[in-house]
């Protein structure tokens, strides 16, 4: 085994030497994750309602458990981390309903964090007024304009939006739509069932994590790993807008990209392979809202003409977060590369088409529509099998047997042959 | 029976020019590439520390070594999301178990886990627990689950979904929940072992870069700068690197066979010739 394996890293060493050689064209990347990327922005929004008096967390009220859990995040927040803290309901105690659902602010602005200055805002918290939850999460959306690193919102809350008609729910797809890559997370204290419906909606509706919190060290534990997630570096994907015919599509490269994909519509996209490359394409269409419980999704790659070179499908059923396939196109290398013009073969424009099958639930927005995530890698092409087995070479008892027999009965054949030569050649 | 006698004095036969060649293949190759330590590792995990977060999408997912034990804490409801190296010749079992919290709850809750591949095709098990309902009782601490995936191959046609080498990614969730366990805390542990099968999954042909996604743009990354530490899809490689993808116990049983077949040519032919001098020829000289 240490052989094998010996050898392998000794021969991985060269093909990785050899394959650097015949690596994509450099201008086929469009993936910009770019070495000046910007600091993660966390924003932190807090429920200072009322209801963020009950007592009912580890013997001490909500507020007292989310200004501990604040300190000790504050505390441990990475130093690369753009903090920033929002509340909603913190400043109108009256009961009209117009302005109590207005009633959002920036306590501490998004930027470095002085951790002191952050905690002494925190501490001047008192439980107050009105949920409102939609219009917080659109500010806070705002508070983190800017900036081509990873955003997060994370949103603490011990009570369901007081401020209907607007959905919450909505407000967190809309920002999701606009692509700028904000994840929210929600924390429900206390939660009851509305509430954690409500809260998972939106943690869903943007890819991020909902959970209930019961205890103070839960909520710490939570949020400072939520805010250690958004330091951590990730791949940004470049937004693209597919169209309904490949004639019109737009041309990729290697890279991510991400779309938006109504129900019931295709988007195509053109991708350029050289013979003697490989074309490999990974969609993944995110279910942001209520689907139907069974849906699938297509993958085609196509030529210009029409012609269906490779698909990928998958379905499922039940909850979900994303439906995911891809597939892999080698163009084989051209035999007559040197006749005509004798310059570079052309590329092939394969048109890639993507469906998807979800349906909308009942009362669900059908806009926008679902996130699409497509990831495209051109590389080197495979190299060719000739035989089931490697190089063609055997293995086992059976094989061995054989080649005994064979070399066995060649012995004996040789030998008697030999034997009536040296019979013959001495009768004569 | 003839067969069946062949066949046991073949194999001990046979065992032992394979020891011999064994030995000698590994004493000719070692002093080449002994020297060929494993350097390209990914960096985060090479502290040897086990990740004790789990991504929350196929972008984000943790990336994990086969036999490292992965920890995570999440909540019921959250799509938890590894990512481990496979390579040819290996079957890969992902082991997962979801501990729940103490005390009933409301509802049973179902518990899945699946694998994608590279290409984030869904990959089917060949065996084991994908999915499974934790109980409502509070003696129900945990869930397991495990999923062994076919061999991993060199190789496959573009219109199959073979498992290729590459990156893997683990999916843990809960499928069926009901809304007042919600959010609940949760652990989970994934751990990742993986089968050598050896030259009998050895196929021909190869890729020319495992199926990890993202790399044709870190080909030209590396090229283009070494020092910035920029955002990848998937940074995953083996612990002793991709296999070249030509080396193959065939090797040996293939030479082994042809040194038997060269021995029992010899053996077919000394025994047409008898021992000894055919006493009908007259010694050289009489």
């Amino acid at each position: 085994m240490i052989t094998r394996q010996r050898l392998a890293a000794g021969a991985c060493a060269l093909l990785a030497a050899l394959t650097a050689g015949i690596a994509v064209p450099s201008g086929a990347v469009a993936d910009e994750t770019a070495a000046d990327k910007d600091a993660p922005k966390v924003d932190l929004v807090l429920d200072v309602s009322g209801s963020m008096r009950t007592r009912d967390i580890d013997g001490a009220s909500r507020m007292a458990a989310a200004k501990q859990a604040f300190n000790e995040v504050l505390d441990a927040t990475p130093e690369d981390v753009e903090l920033g803290i929002r509340t909603l309901g913190a400043d109108y105690p009256g009961d009209d309903r117009r302005t109590g659902c207005k009633d959002t602010a920036q306590l501490y602005p998004v930027g470095p964090l002085d951790r002191t200055e952050a905690k002494t805002a925190v501490a001047t918290l008192t439980p107050t007024g009105w949920t409102p939850i939609g219009p917080a999460l659109l500010k806070a959306a705002d508070d983190l304009e800017g900036g081509n690193g990873t955003k997060r919102i994370v949103l603490i809350s011990d009570g369901e939006d007081t401020c209907a008609p607007l959905d919450p729910c909505e407000v967190a797809r809309e920002i999701a739509a606009k692509g700028i890559g904000l994840t929210i997370d929600t924390l429900g204290l206390v939660p009851n069932a509305k509430m954690r419906v409500q809260l998972s909606c939106i943690a869903e509706a943007t890819g991020g994590t909902y959970t209930s919190v019961e205890h103070t060290d839960e909520l710490t534990d939570r949020v400072n790993q939520l805010v250690d997630r958004a330091a951590d570096p990730v791949v940004v994907p470049e937004a693209v807008e597919g169209t309904d015919v490949c004639a019109k599509a737009p041309q990729l490269g290697s890279g991510v990209y991400t779309d938006r994909e109504e129900f019931g519509q295709e988007r195509w996209y053109r991708v350029d392979v050289l013979p003697g490359q490989e074309l490999r394409a990974s969609v993944s269409v995110a279910a942001d809202r209520g689907v139907d419980p069974s849906y699938g999704l297509l993958v085609r790659a196509v030529t210009v003409h029409g012609r269906e070179i490779v698909r990928g499908e998958a379905t499922g059923t039940g909850r979900t977060d994303v439906l995911s396939t891809g597939l892999r196109y080698p163009k084989p290398e051209r035999d007559d590369a040197d006749t005509d013009d004798g310059g570079k073969p052309a590329a092939e424009t394969v048109c890639v088409g993507i469906a998807h099958s979800f349906s909308p639930a009942e009362g669900v927005k059908t806009t926008p529509g679902l996130p699409v995530e497509t990831t495209i890698d051109i590389v080197g092409g495979p190299g060719d099998a000739d035989d089931v087995a490697a190089f063609g070479l055997g293995r086992g008892w059976w094989l061995l047997g054989v080649l005994v027999l064979v070399g066995f009965l060649a012995g004996l054949v040789w030998g008697w042959v030999s034997r009536w030569r040296v019979a013959v050649w001495r009768t004569n | 029976m003839r067969m069946t006698d062949v066949l046991r004095r073949t194999r001990a036969a046979a065992l032992g020019a394979m020891t011999a060649g064994f030995v000698l293949l590994g004493g000719a190759a070692s002093p080449a590439v002994a020297d060929s330590s494993p350097s390209a590792g990914p960096t985060d995990a090479e502290d040897g520390a086990a990740p004790t977060l789990a991504g929350t999408s196929f972008r984000t997912a943790t990336e994990i070594e086969q036999g490292q034990e992965a920890t995570a804490n999440g909540s019921a409801g959250d799509y938890m999301y590894w990512s481990f190296p496979a390579d040819a010749e290996q079957r890969p079992t992902v082991e997962a178990t979801v501990k729940l919290p103490e005390g009933a709850r409301s509802a049973s809750s179902t518990w899945q886990i699946d694998v994608y591949d590279g290409l984030r095709r869904r990959q089917a098990c060949q065996y084991g627990a994908q999915t499974r309902t934790a109980g409502q009782s509070a003696d129900t601490a945990s869930v397991e689950l495990s999923c062994t995936l076919r061999t991993v191959r060199a190789w496959s046609e573009p219109w199959a979904n073979d498992p290729l080498p590459g990156t893997y990614y683990i999916r843990l969730t809960v499928t069926d929940v009901a809304t007042a366990d919600l959010g609940m805390p949760v652990g989970a542990e994934v751990r990742v072992d993986s089968k050598d099968m050896g030259g009998a999954a050895a196929v021909d042909g190869s890729l020319a870069e495992p199926l990890v996604p993202g790399i044709a743009a870190q080909a030209d990354e590396d090229e283009e700068s070494e020092d910035t530490a920029t955002a990848v899809l998937s940074s995953i490689e083996p612990e002793d690197g991709w296999s070249s993808g030509w080396w193959s116990d065939r090797w040996v049983w293939t030479a082994v066979g042809g040194v038997l077949a060269a021995l029992a040519g010899v053996g077919g032919y000394a025994l047409t010739r008898g021992s000894g001098r055919p006493s009908r020829v007259p010694p050289p000289g009489a």
